[in-house]
């Protein structure tokens, strides 16, 4: 099982932080994992992309041509990482903002709309957390949500533990949306 | 502190792995992408715990300083940088080389020359294997390609530096430095205390204890005769190093038809790129050096006979690409790839300048 | 009488510290690095500092001061010797760390350290030797020269115009909150030499009650880079040399 997975929108929107969780719960789940983010200015608005790969065997490369999932939550993201994706892989996007639509029919185009999604939980901060639950839930790999949880935990600081219920019924609601 | 499983970034796994290994004491001035690294140890304040010391220096230059105090007084000091600030540090560095004084120095790499970039790059090959700072010496170079070795490389690069009394380098790049992956964090290891210090450190300026000889830390003389000598033994102990602890890794070299050379991260890269290649029936074997001096000639050597051809692949102009032909004495014939200005290369432009290379 | 009569012990007045080696120096005649080594050597003596003393020395004249006091040293790079300090002081909690540095080094090239070092409160001790001149090189223009001072790269003298203006680090050093001592002596007579071991001992002492840091400047004198006999020197020190930088404690709050 190997799962190479990239995560892309604007600076802000919760990318880096959706792939650490990722990659916690992969650690979780006692495979290897990579987390490859952009870093620089960009995470002050501005693009950001994360790559996480995980799997049962040893990575070698941490940065990738083609992905099993994308996740694009921007126009230009989606632009860029479209054909990236590879045959029979996933594309899943979130509509809010988007005026081109992708237009491969070799993958799996998952449109979502997480931002009403969030809106609709009352936490439009909830709204990376959304996109998480939408992810694993169209993700091939099963990450046990119990898993989830403890990479959750361990991604966010103690100070905001408080907020997990939340995030849970977020990932719950981003689920429910697949 | 047991021995423990955690998901890091390279930055903070070098703050862990110091701690861990009993280091005495850090000295660094921030700068991307490697403040993680300072950010970290303030964070775990080590000072509550193992003694350690950690220190924002004002400047690369007195940090680089403070390392070469701490180190002449018989301590395991470290400190850490990337390029321009690596720059900065150059004569602490090479007064550290001319004191025969043990130091690790981490190099977190970015794109230059001059303020650069802040994106990865492996653009200081030359000025960490070839000298750096002025006279005649090397630098013990630890070229990590994952977490893990960041990790590892701190254990490692502390005790060679110690068994040959010269400073050691982490050569590390931008991608190893922010990339997150599973890390084994190693058990922790008691610092030495202040009697081990003096026995296993005998020449070190640390105060007179039981009225002994004095102990003076120097890389001054005057004496041009003396000075051959102390050269002459510097250069004896960059021979040893040679012989005992060149380490390299391959992958697949054996039956290959073409071979890659590439060190850090960009190896990493070039194993995806390998596996692209085997698919399109191309079939190449991987020589990653760890330690990129002393330098696996001789590894190189052997794994390029019969080969048809070697692409160096570099996150730069072509730095290594010398070390290579003169390993092999330009015997076949070898190209370099690279990418510059921060840009990553993909696994997959690998592959396409292998064929452009060699093949098409 | 004769005078083997009179070297008996018990009319012994002086005698050389102990931790003053039985060396040549290779300072000039009438240089006051030798009466200042004396002092160091007497007060870590005295202090019964010896086995945890380390000096850090300069580059400059003083670059083998590790040859005449026989204390620990660790000889720095040219300017660096506040941040060499600071880690041996910092990883040897009990050792008593000093610097030892010229105006080049303290004033020049230096000047980040030195102001860093005392900034943070480091518990050392920066005996700083000012003799307005670069002894080692060959009597170049230092920071410390003052306006209108020949030298080798002021032939006709120091110009405010291309040059600027005579720096008092000491002084400046004062400001800071991580100062707890500050104090410039000189040691042209036997007076001034009193007076400089009293303010030695004391910023000996506070380094060893971690009170921060003490700098002790001595204004001093270069007979071969000023081209004078060293007692010409003396003079032209106490006449041109106090006016810009005046004997007398800074800065006490010990």
């Amino acid at each position: 099982m190997t799962e190479e997975i990239i995560i892309a929108g604007f600076g802000g929107q919760g990318v880096l932080s959706m792939g650490k969780i990722l990659a916690y719960s992969g650690l979780m789940d006692n495979k290897e994992v990579t987390w490859m983010p952009s870093y620089g200015p960009e995470q002050r608005g501005g693009t950001a992309n994360v790559t996480v790969i995980i799997s049962d065997e040893r990575i070698s490369s941490p940065v990738l041509d083609t992905y099993d999932i994308v996740v694009a939550l921007n126009q230009q993201s989606l632009d860029k990482f479209s054909p990236r994706v590879k045959p029979g892989g996933i594309l899943m996007y979130d509509t809010n903002g988007i005026h081109k639509h992708p237009s491969r029919t070799d993958v799996k185009l998952i449109p979502i709309n997480a931002m009403e999604a969030s809106f609709e939980l009352g936490n439009s901060k909830a709204y990376n957390m959304v996109v998480m639950g939408a992810l694993l839930e169209a993700m091939p790999y099963k990450l046990p949500m119990e898993n989830v949880m403890k990479g959750l935990k361990k991604s966010i600081p103690e100070r905001h533990h408080h907020l997990l219920p939340l995030n849970e019924q977020a990932i719950e609601k981003g689920r429910s949306l697949i | 502190m047991k021995e423990e499983v955690k998901l890091m970034k390279g930055n903070e796994a070098i703050a862990h792995a110091a701690i861990r290994y009993g280091c005495d004491g850090y000295f660094g001035y921030p700068i991307t992408p490697q403040s993680e690294v300072l950010e970290t140890l303030e964070a775990l304040m080590p000072w509550e715990t193992t003694g350690m010391t950690v220190l924002q220096a004002e400047s690369e230059v007195a940090a680089i300083n403070m390392v070469y105090g701490g180190a002449a007084s018989g301590k395991a000091v470290m400190t850490s940088s990337s390029s321009p600030g690596i720059s900065l540090k150059q004569e602490g560095i090479s007064y550290m080389a001319g004191a025969e004084l043990p130091a690790l120095i981490l190099n977190v790499m970015r794109g230059g020359p001059g303020l650069g970039t802040i994106q990865p790059s492996q653009a200081d090959y030359f000025q960490a294997t070839k000298g750096g700072g002025h006279g005649d010496y090397h630098l013990i170079v630890l070229a990590p390609a994952s977490v893990q070795e960041m990790v590892d490389f701190v254990a490692l690069g502390f005790d060679l530096s110690f068994k040959y009394r010269t400073p050691a380098m982490i050569l590390a790049d931008g991608i190893v430095g922010q990339m997150m992956e599973k890390v084994v964090l190693p058990e922790q290891r008691p610092r030495r205390s202040e009697e081990e210090i003096r026995r296993q450190c005998p020449w070190a300026a640390n105060g007179r204890k039981g009225m002994r000889t004095r102990n003076v830390v120097t890389s001054l003389e005057l004496e041009s005769s003396k000075m051959e000598e102390i050269n002459n033994r510097l250069q004896e102990r960059y021979r040893a190093i040679s012989d005992n602890e060149t380490r390299w890794e391959e992958l697949d070299t054996e039956g290959a038809d073409y071979l890659i050379v590439a060190f850090g991260s960009m190896a990493r890269i070039c194993a995806k790129a390998k596996d692209i290649a085997k698919e399109k029936g191309i079939k190449v074997g991987i020589v990653r050096p760890i330690t990129l001096w002393p330098f696996p000639a001789e590894a190189i050597r052997k794994a390029a006979e019969g080969k048809k051809g070697i692409l160096c692949v570099e996150l730069n102009a072509g730095q290594m690409i010398e070390d290579v032909r003169l390993s092999i004495h330009d015997a076949i014939p070898v190209k370099h790839f690279g990418r510059l200005g921060g840009i990553i290369p993909s696994p997959q432009e690998v592959v396409e300048a292998l064929e452009n290379n060699f093949i098409k | 009488m004769e005078v083997k009569d009179i070297i008996k012990e018990e009319n012994k007045v002086y005698s050389k510290p102990a931790l003053l080696d039985d060396v040549h120096m290779h300072y000039c005649p009438g240089c006051s690095h030798g009466v200042i080594h004396k002092l160091i050597a007497e007060i870590v003596e005295e202090l019964d500092i010896t086995e945890k003393t380390v000096g850090v020395s300069p580059v400059g004249c003083a670059v083998f001061a590790y040859n005449y006091v026989n204390v620990d040293w660790v000889e720095a790079a040219h300017g660096r010797a506040p941040a060499v300090a600071t880690a041996i002081s910092r990883l040897w909690e009990d050792n008593v760390v000093f610097t030892y540095q010229g105006d080049g080094d303290m004033a020049a090239i230096g000047t980040a350290e030195t102001i860093h070092a005392a900034n943070r409160g480091e518990n050392i001790v920066m005996v700083f030797v000012n003799n307005a001149i670069y002894g080692m090189t060959g009597g170049q223009m230092a920071p410390t020269t003052l306006i209108g001072q020949k030298t080798a790269t002021t032939p006709y003298g120091r110009r405010v115009d291309l040059n600027g203006y005579p720096i008092a680090i000491t002084k400046l050093l004062a400001e800071l909150d991580g100062t707890c001592y500050v104090t410039r002596q000189s040691v042209h007579t036997p007076g001034a030499v009193r007076k400089t071991k009293a303010a030695l001992k004391k910023a000996f002492q506070n380094a060893m009650a971690k009170k921060g840091t003490s700098v002790v400047e001595i204004v001093s004198t270069c007979s071969s880079g000023w081209k004078m006999t060293p007692d010409e020197a003396n003079k032209w020190m106490a006449e041109h040399m106090f006016e810009k930088y005046p004997p007398g404690d800074i800065k006490d709050n010990a």
